[in-house]
């Protein structure tokens, strides 16, 4: 792996315990990972195994028991615009229009017309484009989440973070959405760090797959995908990586067979 | 591929309620859906009118619709109606305007801040249950007789709806749109204008829609007890000259006006509340 001075985001030690009618919970235990500039990272994990306490954490809507984060060499303890977040359900202020809720993104200290031209910008890289002035009730699902995308790439942050941004999807839009977000990483080269439920969807999009383990909510195994895109989900390397993640959460269930290859 | 799969599709399925209600209210666009809320109207109209010719009501007590309808006409003519109408109104949209002001600000300071709340909670305690009548002598007695006493009534009757239907809308914004406003690291003033007043905004109407049907109620009350003009006024000297015809035409303008109030404060809300469905 490159030296440290080339990483962009690095977490170090990090453990988060909740206190839950006085008693302790262990939601993530040491987890370390560096992430490089323009990288993107999937993390998969079973429920309840600490993945959107880590982002809450790295974007500062939580903060950690111990350990450390930095992004660009600087410790992380609030909030930042340098850091977008998306959620599974798209967030998008009912009472905004497209437009406004993707200006909404932009920086207080933005001139007008710098707001109205990354505005416009963003509107189109996520495929919006005539449905500016629709209000969020009135856009698919899979618009809303691209309408929340962009809102939080308006600001061109460091790190977008993704918490089952496609959780909530039908299966056609959700491969869609993946070859959209896929698009958008190559255009805009903003490191991405992606949770997910769904393992191919991790394979397809990731440089690396993190994979977590519940109690305690630690990082088990980071798996490469050197695999250029766009990748195929039959090809037989992604199918051998496939397994070798499925492998990591069923280990424990007896396998008749080996896999022979 | 789907790996474990839970509580995803909870969004799609609101959306999918939220048409089949806007469907069902377009099929409904017939003359009957119209003329469904006149029927009991006309039908009450009818049988009173009847029973009164028969002579079965003592026209001294309850005069039939078409005696009252010959005074309405009488009093629009000679414009007395209309002018006792618009001095209540009048009254109305003064202290209305001030009560709710005042509940507006003191609703978002003390919906923002915990602390201002228990500050103020014994004193709203207190005060929020005397009734707005038991006020009007007071306020005689401080403000004399003419029309600050009268304000000042309709101001404190129109002020704790509107406080209340504030409070309760600020304190119920989303805590996900906070998040989102947190990330984006809005000012304070944005999160008040852009997020908390927006999504509060469905709560702050109902609280004006009550707090002028009460300011329309209050001011009647004040000029029943003491006035020389206005609605109130209008009915309170009809009964000491027992013309119950003139005191029924008061009677119910007071609910026509009402009506119209509520149906233009539902519009307007209607058209401002576009995103709201
Ligand atoms: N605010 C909180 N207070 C107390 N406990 C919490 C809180 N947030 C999360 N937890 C606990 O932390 C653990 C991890 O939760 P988290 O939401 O991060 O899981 P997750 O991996 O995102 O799960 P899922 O895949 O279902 O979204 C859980 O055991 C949960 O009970
Ligand atoms: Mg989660």
């Amino acid at each position: 792996m490159s030296s440290l001075t080339q990483q962009l985001l690095s977490i170090t030690g990090l453990s988060k315990q909740f206190a839950i009618n006085s008693e302790t919970v262990q939601a993530l235990t040491d987890i370390n990972l560096q992430v490089t500039p323009g990288e993107f990272i999937s993390i998969v994990g079973a429920s309840g195994c600490g993945k959107s306490t880590l982002l809450r954490i790295i974007v500062g809507l939580d903060s950690q028991s111990s350990g450390e984060i930095t992004l660009g060499g600087q410790a992380i303890h609030k909030p930042g615009v340098d850091r977008g977040m998306v959620f599974q359900e798209a967030r998008l202020l009912p009472w905004l229009t497209v437009r406004d809720n993707i200006a909404f993104g932009c920086r207080s200290n933005a001139t007008n017309v710098e707001k109205c031209r990354l505005v416009d910008e963003h509107i189109a890289l996520v495929g919006l484009a005539g449905f500016e002035s629709a209000y969020p009730h009135q856009l698919s699902g899979g618009m809303q989440q691209r309408a929340s995308i962009a809102r939080a790439l308006v600001n061109r942050p460091k790190v977008l973070l993704l918490d089952e941004p496609f959780g909530a999807l039908d299966a056609f839009t959700r491969i869609n959405m993946q070859q959209e977000v896929l698009r958008i990483w190559e255009a805009e080269k903003t490191t991405m760090i992606l949770v997910t439920h769904d393992i191919d969807e991790a394979i397809y999009l990731g440089d690396r797959v993190v994979v977590m383990s519940s109690r305690p909510g630690t990082i088990k195994k980071i798996v490469p995908v050197t695999l250029s895109r766009p990748r195929d989900r039959s090809d037989y390397d992604f199918v051998q990586i496939r397994k070798e993640i499925y492998a990591e959460f069923f280990e424990q269930s007896p396998k008749p067979f080996a896999y022979a290859i | 591929m789907e790996f474990i799969d839970i509580n995803s599709r909870n969004e799609g399925k609101e959306r999918c309620t939220a048409q089949v209600q806007a469907v069902s209210a377009g099929a409904e666009h017939r003359w009957g859906f119209f003329l469904l809320p006149l029927a009991l109207p006309v039908m009450l109209l009818v049988v009173w009118e009847v029973l009164s010719r028969k002579g079965f009501i003592r026209p001294t007590i309850l005069p039939p619709p078409t005696d009252i309808w010959q005074v309405v006409v009488e009093m629009t003519v000679s414009g007395e109606l209309l002018k006792h109408l618009l001095i209540s109104l009048e009254r109305v949209v003064k202290g209305f305007s001030v009560g709710a002001v005042l509940g507006l600000i003191s609703g978002i300071l003390i919906g923002l801040s915990p602390r201002i709340e228990r500050a103020v909670a014994l004193v709203t305690g207190l005060l929020r249950p005397i009734p707005i009548i038991a006020w009007v002598p007071v306020l005689i007695l401080w403000m004399g007789i003419d029309e600050a006493s009268k304000i000042t009534v309709i101001a404190i009757g129109s002020f704790w709806p509107v406080l209340l239907n504030v409070i309760q809308g600020i304190r119920s914004t989303d805590r996900k749109y906070l998040e989102v406003a947190t990330i984006l690291e809005k000012s304070r003033w944005m999160l008040l204008t852009k997020v908390i007043l927006p999504s509060a905004l469905p709560s702050i109407f109902t609280g004006i829609r009550i707090g002028i049907g009460i300011a329309w109620m209050s001011v009647v009350g004040a000029e029943l007890i003491a006035a020389s003009s206005g609605v109130g006024y209008m009915i309170m000297y009809a009964r000491e000259l027992s013309q119950a015809d003139v005191m029924l035409v008061g009677v119910f303008s007071i609910g026509i006006t009402g009506l119209l109030i509520d149906y233009i404060i539902r519009t307007v809300e209607s058209r401002l509340l576009k995103w709201n469905v």
